[in-house]
């Protein structure tokens, strides 16, 4: 579905990454993990459009996405969950939610795509009038899944979901993302949680410096000695 | 959803702007609003467009602008130029605020497509050397009577400025509340999120940013032909500070802080008048109080609604 094929992005004269060759196929939940500055968040800004590569080629279901603007790979039906959250502040839940439907025009459509996301989030639905600024962090992260959700996206791509939340919190969000790939969503995950982050995935790739070092499945990754050296604690 | 534009709401915007234009032709009928207030009247409505229109590309979009005074210059200048052309009478004066509009769109389009992609300082330094510009471009002009400037007729009374700015306060308020004014928010709050919707920021900023260009310069030709003169001097970086203290006294983002910020801000000049020495020392200090007391203005991005007003209304009322 998404096949990306020796991608190269510098910032100046940092080579931030060297040569990514990554798949994602349908359906599956493929898993990123890596230190920080491994180029992680740089490889999904990259596929998102936001910035550009310098060589190498992203194809989306066999169309080259490599030189598109963020506005028509969203259209084209692949959705980013930036790192941090990045709510809309100002705004209220129910506005932030219809943000991430900017770019539809189907009515009914996204009704129904926001009774969805209600029924994923009941909190959401609770503080629908609420200023987005006055939720808890983990009412954030559920705010920015629905809002890119609200997108009606055929893979979502997930920036450190886990990121300051607290473990319990962590599993609901896990449970929430594997809910949603079962929904037929596929899902390309990144994440420093290593351990959570293999445990979901059909597929797993380890970025370092830029790049890729080891991949296979979610399984192999949680066994090999390295991965347990480096990611996991012994 | 369709929009019923019937509301009780609208019905009572449209009452206000109508008790208010008949109140103030009754107070200036009856000799209470005297020659000197009219033309402090006129001063403050002329600023409020201003105001609303910078804070429509500061306060929602987010974009440090610096360059008002250039584009209120060019829509001045615009008007100037053909009511001396064309002798004066009240018809050249809406064919410059067209020519004014169409060359201050063009001009915001030349200068926001590079800028727009600067930010905070940096947009603020580029916008600023635009107004520079534009106003040495004036000041060396013939056409334009360099630095001595235009002397003109007055052409027009409150009733007209009083017409425009509920018209810019109507179109900015419509753009704010629709889906590409969100967008606008958006922008304002995350770059990136907006841009992992699908938002083109660029094309964003640039709409809020020549839709305040536009507004800026038919506050111009308003200026031009309210106040006799017009020298490149009247449009100096100064101004567009003047503007910008506005829009921040008010508070960034409501509109209802610009009009009561501009009011204030008037108000204030005119009372200090007699005391033209301590005038900027009084001035100064009032600023320096707001920032500390109220750094987000006096009214924050409170925005004032009829229908706040009415929701209080019948909770009162079920009440007693």
């Amino acid at each position: 579905m998404l096949k990306i094929r020796d991608l190269n992005v510098h910032y100046g004269v940092i080579n931030a990454l060297k040569g990514v060759s990554i798949d994602v196929n349908q359906g599956e939940i493929v898993s990123l993990i890596g230190a920080n500055g491994a180029g992680k968040t740089t490889l999904l800004h990259c596929i998102s459009g936001i910035i550009k590569s310098t060589s190498g080629t992203i194809e989306f279901e066999n169309n080259d996405i490599t030189k598109k603007n963020a506005k028509d790979i969203v259209a084209a039906g692949i959705t980013q969950v930036p790192e941090g959250r990045r709510i809309f502040k100002g705004m209220s839940v129910e506005e932030n939610l219809l943000m991430g439907a900017y770019l539809r025009k189907d009515k009914e459509g996204i009704k129904k795509d926001l009774e969805s996301v209600f029924e994923r989030f009941p909190r959401l639905k609770e503080r629908l009038k609420q200023n987005a600024e006055t939720l808890s962090g983990g009412e954030q992260q559920m705010l920015a899944m629905g809002r890119a959700l609200m997108a009606n996206p055929k893979i979502l791509l997930l920036d450190e979901p886990s990121m300051g939340l607290s473990p319990l919190l962590v599993k609901e969000i896990f449970k929430i993302i594997i809910d949603i790939n079962k929904q037929g969503t596929t899902i390309l995950l990144v994440e420093q949680n290593a351990k959570m982050a293999l445990g979901i995935a059909n597929r797993a790739y380890v970025l370092e410096t830029g790049k890729i070092v080891l991949s296979g499945t979610g399984e192999e990754l949680s066994n090999s000695d390295e991965i347990k050296k480096a990611y996991l604690g012994g | 959803m369709a929009k019923n534009r019937f509301t009780k709401t609208n019905f009572l915007w449209l009452l206000l702007i109508i008790v208010s234009y008949f109140l103030i032709n009754l107070l200036i009928n009856i000799g209470i609003i005297n020659k000197v207030y009219q033309t402090v009247m006129l001063t403050i409505g002329i600023n409020i467009i201003l105001a609303i229109s910078l804070n429509l590309i500061i306060g929602i979009t987010g974009q440090f602008s610096l360059g008002h005074a250039g584009f209120m210059s060019i829509g001045a200048y615009s008007t100037g130029v053909i009511v001396k052309q064309m002798g004066g009478n009240l018809s050249s004066v809406f064919i410059g605020m067209a020519v004014g509009i169409l060359l201050s769109s063009i001009v915001a389009l030349i200068v926001a497509i590079p800028t727009l992609r600067l930010k905070g300082d940096y947009l603020a330094i580029a916008t600023l050397g635009f107004g520079e510009i534009i106003r040495i471009v004036i000041q060396n002009m013939k056409i334009t009577n360099g630095a001595a400037g235009l002397v003109l007729p007055k052409l027009l009374d409150w009733k007209l400025v009083f017409l425009f700015l509920v018209i810019s306060t109507f179109i900015v308020v419509a753009f704010t509340n629709s889906a590409p004014g969100r967008a606008c928010i958006s922008v304002r709050e995350d770059e990136i999120a907006s841009e992992t919707m699908g938002i083109n920021t660029t094309k964003y900023k640039i709409m809020a940013f020549v839709i305040g260009a536009i507004l800026a310069s038919i506050a111009g030709t308003l200026y031009a032909s309210s106040f006799y003169v017009i020298k490149p001097d009247n449009f100096s970086f100064n101004k567009s500070i003047d503007i910008l203290v506005i829009v921040v006294f008010g508070g960034m983002g409501s509109y209802t802080g610009s009009f009561v910020s501009a009011l204030l801000i008037g108000i204030l000049n005119t009372s200090l008048q007699s005391f033209a020495d301590i005038r900027t020392i009084i001035y100064g200090a009032l600023l320096v109080m707001i920032m500390i007391f109220r750094p987000q203005g006096i009214l924050g991005n409170y925005e004032f609604k009829f229908s706040n007003l009415l929701k209080r209304f019948n909770k009162k009322e079920a009440r007693s």
